[in-house]
């Protein structure tokens, strides 16, 4: 079919704000990175900076699953499973082969895909709620094989993974431009045509499969960034503890990452970023809630979905023009 | 050769026959209109033709090849685009965007032009978009292209469903219904557009309730009855068919 | 051989008292509540409460008093499941089916860490145990405890099917499944319905908490995280939404996971469990007795 009959133009063509909330996005995120790079300067105690690491490695979990439940509409309960499959594979490759844990980035990533492909791949064929407990599952299972085998040290785990650098600053600066490269390259797949197609399938699968989006593989793509997220940032975990055992991996993790998401608003990338911090600080300043705190966290939950189901910072659906 | 040609098809539900033996065909830039009381097998039809469902027997071509056991998403890819009986719009997303849904498979552009804005990333998403503006300006709509379709008045997201579709710039387009629920001034821009479409070069097989746009655009009619074909052929013939004015007004042998 | 029969069927009529609620819920209005388990920890822990209130028994006493305390603790979790259904899930009815997912997984979280706030990080005892005398049959070792046990889970199981497909309740209930909005327009008070549903789900999730206590021993806050999944996967195995399907399942995960352990190991069970979960769910996502549903575009 030829498509270039002239046509009249009607209606505004131009978008309103475009600009303007175009460059808000970028400050948002300019001054983001700021607060971060500037935040060692306020206080640069040991706590602070593992309290700041930590924090930095949950954006970066949370941006990953955002792809997948925000972007996509999937929701992974067990995606801990990704986080800790990125940080055994490195810790085992780094202590058993003594490789210097930068070497075992690429095969972290060829790992994390594949176990992307192996939850993903059955899985994706089912109805969302489905997926739901599914993924929960998975998220023990791989739980629970680590703490069964041998070449993962069972109950105890692993240590002695070598440190990327010896000061914890470097680290926490090393750790900061990670997680910012990871935010950004989620926030362009977001934009792009892939994360189109994500949004579409989250919209209306049947309309989506119609339009020539070949669904389940679209779904499969939002599985395998996630899990390339995740398994990252489970290499940066290893990194920053040097000790890792299944007891990091629980599904509290993977309903905190998605509280993190769920609260700053799915599909917006600031607000999931400042989800995140919030989630991973607050604990620390509100010490004297500690029993309380998870308590908070649920109720907040269904609080949110059912007061303000977008989230804190909502995202736009200008956004994605 | 025919564009579409459609043999014996049948589809049941458990024991329920929705579609009893199915026959037409449509020719390149032809307007062919499926019409038929409610729950004769209309929209499953072209659900079958889309490939949403699988027929139970019978043969679907596009210029000669089968389309049963395709993904929609192939059978999208081969020149078919459809729009829904209840709207299904990307509600949430802004109608532009809903727009760039159809050109997306035209997109050239991959993961990593994405991730690192290559030149070829920033042109294929301005071409993206200009198409998508190109074809709401085609079917005419002047509301507000980014807010959210869910909050245009019914009429317009109808438009903006028609020009997803073109945009996947189709050889084959299936309209379920696209006048329902319009406005006397607005079944009359429909008409034209049916018509513009049409003048693309683009084949369209229409579902419609309201015969008098039936009759004045379409070159032949099919009429579907409980499932089965009971009649196929030119408007003017067709509105003479004894069978379907029985089907249509009733007689007291079926009441 | 008869031994791991029978400790299947015992452990298996555990999953499939708690199944059933997941299964009754998600049949009547399609949401797989997330926060079952926890009413069964729920239960498990009023019974305990409800106990320490009694005071000490004798053990001749303790079988009688422990039906008592069945009947009490079912009553109260199923209000508690009728509560949370209103507050929680209600709001949300016509809400996307992510939002009400997530919800359910902040019910969960707020099940579980509302009681380690109130009872403390740390198993409780359960006052009473069923000492029991065991018995030989065809070379299994049964004790009278398990006997009476699975017998209160088979006479729950027979009243709820009784009730399902013999009374009017029955009927709405299976008439909202298929068409809530034609049902209120036949007159049917769904959001009533709904709630007795939640009720006797609840119940019986109740029920079997406070049989796990007793049988076991001890409780804890997150003792309802692994059977919910557990559960879950009976029902799929089964077919979710139907009820025989469900009973069915739970036996038979029951089984399955006895042969499994004995294979493989005890500390693959639970690995096991959901490899056959994942297996159902791709190979037959209806379950057994479920039926096959075309969707509708």
């Amino acid at each position: 079919m030829t498509g270039t009959t002239k046509v009249r133009r009607v209606g505004n063509a131009k978008p309103p704000t475009r600009a303007s909330k175009l460059l808000q996005n970028r400050w948002a995120g300019i001054a983001g990175l700021l607060i971060a790079l500037l935040a060692p300067f306020v206080n640069a105690s040991g706590y602070a900076l593992s309290v700041m690491t930590s924090a930095a490695i949950f954006v970066m979990l949370a941006a990953g699953l955002n792809i997948v439940v925000g972007y996509c509409g999937l929701l992974d309960l067990g995606y801990v499973a990704f986080f800790a499959v990125g940080a055994y594979t490195s810790g085992v490759l780094s202590t058993r082969l003594d490789l210097p844990l930068l070497v075992t980035v690429p095969a972290v990533i060829v790992v994390t895909v594949i176990a992307g492909i192996i939850i993903g791949a059955p899985t994706l064929r089912l109805r969302s709620d489905y997926l739901a407990i599914v993924t929960l599952g998975f998220g023990e299972i791989i739980r629970i094989t680590a703490n069964n085998l041998d070449v993962t040290g069972g109950p105890s785990g692993i240590y002695g993974i070598p440190h990327l650098t010896d000061s914890p600053v470097v680290f926490y600066y090393v750790t900061v431009v990670v997680v910012s490269l990871a935010v950004l390259g989620a926030a362009r797949l977001g934009r792009s045509r892939l994360g189109r197609a994500w949004r579409f399938v989250r919209e209306d699968e049947d309309a989506a499969e119609a339009m020539g989006v070949h669904t389940y593989r679209v779904k499969l793509a939002a599985y395998i960034a996630g899990a390339v997220w995740g398994g990252l940032a489970g290499v940066l975990f290893a990194a920053q503890l040097s000790a890792i055992s299944p007891t990091s991996f629980t599904f509290l993790q993977s309903a905190l990452v998605l509280m993190a998401v769920v609260l700053g608003g799915m599909g917006s990338i600031p607000g999931v970023v400042i989800g995140a911090v919030v989630i991973s600080i607050l604990p620390e300043i509100l010490r004297d809630l500690a029993d309380y705190r998870f308590f908070i966290f649920g109720v907040l939950l269904i609080a949110v979905m059912i007061l303000r189901p977008q989230g804190l910072w909502p995202a736009r659906s200008k956004e994605v023009s | 050769m025919s564009l579409l040609s459609v043999e014996d098809l049948r589809l049941s539900f458990g024991g329920l026959l929705a579609i009893d033996g199915l026959t037409f065909s449509v020719g390149e830039a032809e307007i062919v209109s499926v019409i038929g009381p409610n729950g004769a097998g209309k929209t499953s039809a072209f659900n079958c033709v889309t490939g949403f469902y699988r027929p139970t027997s019978g043969r679907i071509t596009l210029r000669g090849k089968d389309l049963p056991g395709l993904r929609p998403s192939a059978i999208a890819g081969l020149g078919v685009a459809r729009t829904f009986q209840n709207l299904r719009l990307f509600g949430e997303l802004s109608v532009l965007d809903n727009v760039r849904a159809g050109s997306h498979l035209w997109l050239k552009q991959s993961v990593f032009d994405a991730l690192l804005h290559t030149p070829r990333y920033r042109r294929s998403e301005r071409e993206c978009t200009e198409q998508a503006h190109h074809w709401l300006d085609f079917v005419g709509l002047s509301g507000d292209r980014y807010s959210e379709a869910r909050n245009l008045p019914y009429g317009e997201q109808r438009l903006t469903e028609i020009a997803r579709a073109l945009a996947r710039r189709p050889d084959l387009l299936l309209l379920d219904e696209p006048a329902a629920g319009l406005n006397h001034g607005e079944k009359a821009e429909m008409l034209d557009l049916i018509r513009r479409i049409q003048a693309l070069g683009v084949a369209i097989v229409l579902i419609e309730h309201d015969m008098g746009l039936v009759m004045e655009v379409s070159e032949r009619v099919v009429v579907l009855n409980f499932g089965k074909e009971i009649a196929d052929g030119r408007p003017e013939d067709v509105r003479r068919n004894p069978a379907v004015i029985e089907a249509y007004l009733g007689s007291d042998a079926h009441a | 051989m008869t031994q791991l029969v029978w400790n299947g069927l015992f452990v298996g009529s555990f999953y499939a008292l708690v199944a059933l609620g997941y299964s009754m819920v998600y049949g009547i209005i399609k949401l797989l509540n997330f926060a079952h388990g926890d009413l069964y920890m729920l239960g498990a822990f009023v019974g305990f409460a409800i106990l320490g209130a009694v005071g000490g028994v004798s053990s001749s006493m303790a079988l009688p008093l422990l039906l008592v305390v069945l009947l009490a603790t079912m009553v109260l979790t199923g209000l508690a499941g009728v509560a949370l259904e209103r507050v929680a899930y209600r709001p949300l009815r016509r809400a996307p089916r992510l939002s009400l997912l997530i919800t359910a997984v902040g019910a969960s979280f707020a099940l579980e860490y509302g009681m380690r706030a109130a009872a403390g990080a740390d198993p409780r005892v359960y006052p009473v145990r069923l000492g029991g005398t065991s018995v030989e049959v065809l070379g299994a070792r049964l004790t009278l405890q398990q006997l009476v046990l699975v017998g209160v889970a088979v006479v729950l199981m027979i009243g709820l099917n009784l009730l399902i497909t013999r009374t009017r309740e029955g009927r709405a209930m299976r008439a909202i499944a298929l068409d809530p909005r034609t049902s209120s327009l036949m007159g049917i008070d769904v959001n009533a319905v709904i709630s007795r549903t939640f009720f006797i789900g609840s119940a019986l999730a109740g029920a079997a908490g406070v049989m796990a206590g007793a049988y076991y021993g001890k409780i804890d806050f997150l003792m309802g995280f692994l059977i919910g999944l557990k559960a879950f996967t009976a029902a799929v195995i089964g077919g979710i939404g139907n009820i025989p399907g469900t009973m069915l399942g739970g036996l038979l995960l029951g089984l399955l996971e006895s042969f499994g352990t004995f294979w493989l190991g005890g500390e693959w069970r639970d690995v096991f469990a959901f490899g056959v979960l994942i297996l159902f769910l791709t190979v037959r996502p209806t379950g057994l007795l479920g039926e096959r549903v075309t969707e509708r575009v």
